[in-house]
């Protein structure tokens, strides 16, 4: 392992966080939500409506902030190497398998963790190892 | 007055996603690639995040109701099951593939990336796929 100094930014990163933070821990003080981005999603796609217009306005809000950010600081940096082939396969996974183990990144990583729950810290757990073995693999175990 | 502020907070969230760059798939995959050149940011949002989140969930967690008179819908499972460890895992194979989280993906769309276009339907279709199951089990 080496430290890649010239990406690191530890400032932005823990700014950054403590926002991510904020709005979750605020969304469950004010409305009484997890602020878990598949299962805001995954409710949109629930019968009978699971009530909608508080998951599309979170949603338009995620949508409106790189808007926001383009008008006044520019284009953000969005580097996407995957092709479409592995965009598909990966959203089908993703989407498929975030709302088996009934969250993901936000909803066990930030809301789980900061509740202690042990169900969020297991699958945290679980889904960090895998997206390490998995760039692990693809970078440099299958002739990377 | 909870739709409005659904709103805000969803921009809240994603600025919080482009200040600390997660909303960029290569910076994630930087911090998932702990044997090549590693950046570590990712850890860091998770600190800031958790670290706010542990504080404001304890003080104000186990309210009866929000403070705009919503019920809380907290969940309340403790079980580890199987479900939970494959779909975790599972999940972490798919993010490592192209290091985008639903967050980061829905949030890109907003910034006209067509490629989180592909990557965001994918997932609905992944998501939608999980309901029919669920339906039919």
């Amino acid at each position: 392992m080496t430290i890649d100094w010239s990406a690191f930014t530890p400032w932005s990163a823990l700014i950054g966080g403590l926002l991510i933070g904020l709005s979750a821990s605020l969304l469950l003080i004010l409305n009484g939500r997890i602020a878990g981005i598949s299962g805001i999603v995954g409710g949109l796609l629930q019968r009978p409506d699971n009530d909608s217009s508080w998951r599309l306005a979170f949603l338009g809000g995620l949508v409106a902030a790189p808007i926001l950010w383009l008008l006044v600081a520019g284009a953000p940096e969005i580097r996407i190497d995957a092709g479409y082939p592995m965009l598909i396969l990966a959203g089908l996974i993703v989407g498929f398998c975030t709302r088996l183990g009934a969250g993901c990144t936000s909803g066990h990583g930030v809301c789980g963790l900061s509740r202690l729950s042990p169900r969020s810290l297991v699958a945290t757990l679980c889904f960090m190892a895998a997206g390490f073995v998995t760039v692990y693999l693809v970078r440099h175990g299958l002739g990377g | 007055m909870p739709t409005l502020v659904s709103f805000l907070l969803g921009l809240l969230f994603g600025l919080g996603l482009l200040i600390s760059g997660m909303i960029n798939p290569a910076k994630v995959l930087g911090f998932l690639d702990i044997a090549g050149q590693w950046d570590p940011s990712l850890a860091l949002v998770m600190v800031g995040a958790i670290g706010v989140g542990t504080v404001l969930f304890r003080l104000f967690g186990q309210r009866q109701s929000s403070v705009l008179g919503e019920p809380m819908r907290v969940p309340t499972r403790q079980d580890i099951d199987r479900p939970l460890i494959l779909g975790a895992v599972g999940f972490g194979v798919g993010w490592g593939l192209a290091g985008f989280c639903p967050g980061p993906a829905i949030a890109a769309l907003g910034a006209g990336e067509g490629k989180a276009f592909v990557f965001v339907a994918a997932m609905l279709l992944g998501m939608w796929g999980f309901e029919r199951w669920q339906a039919r089990a």
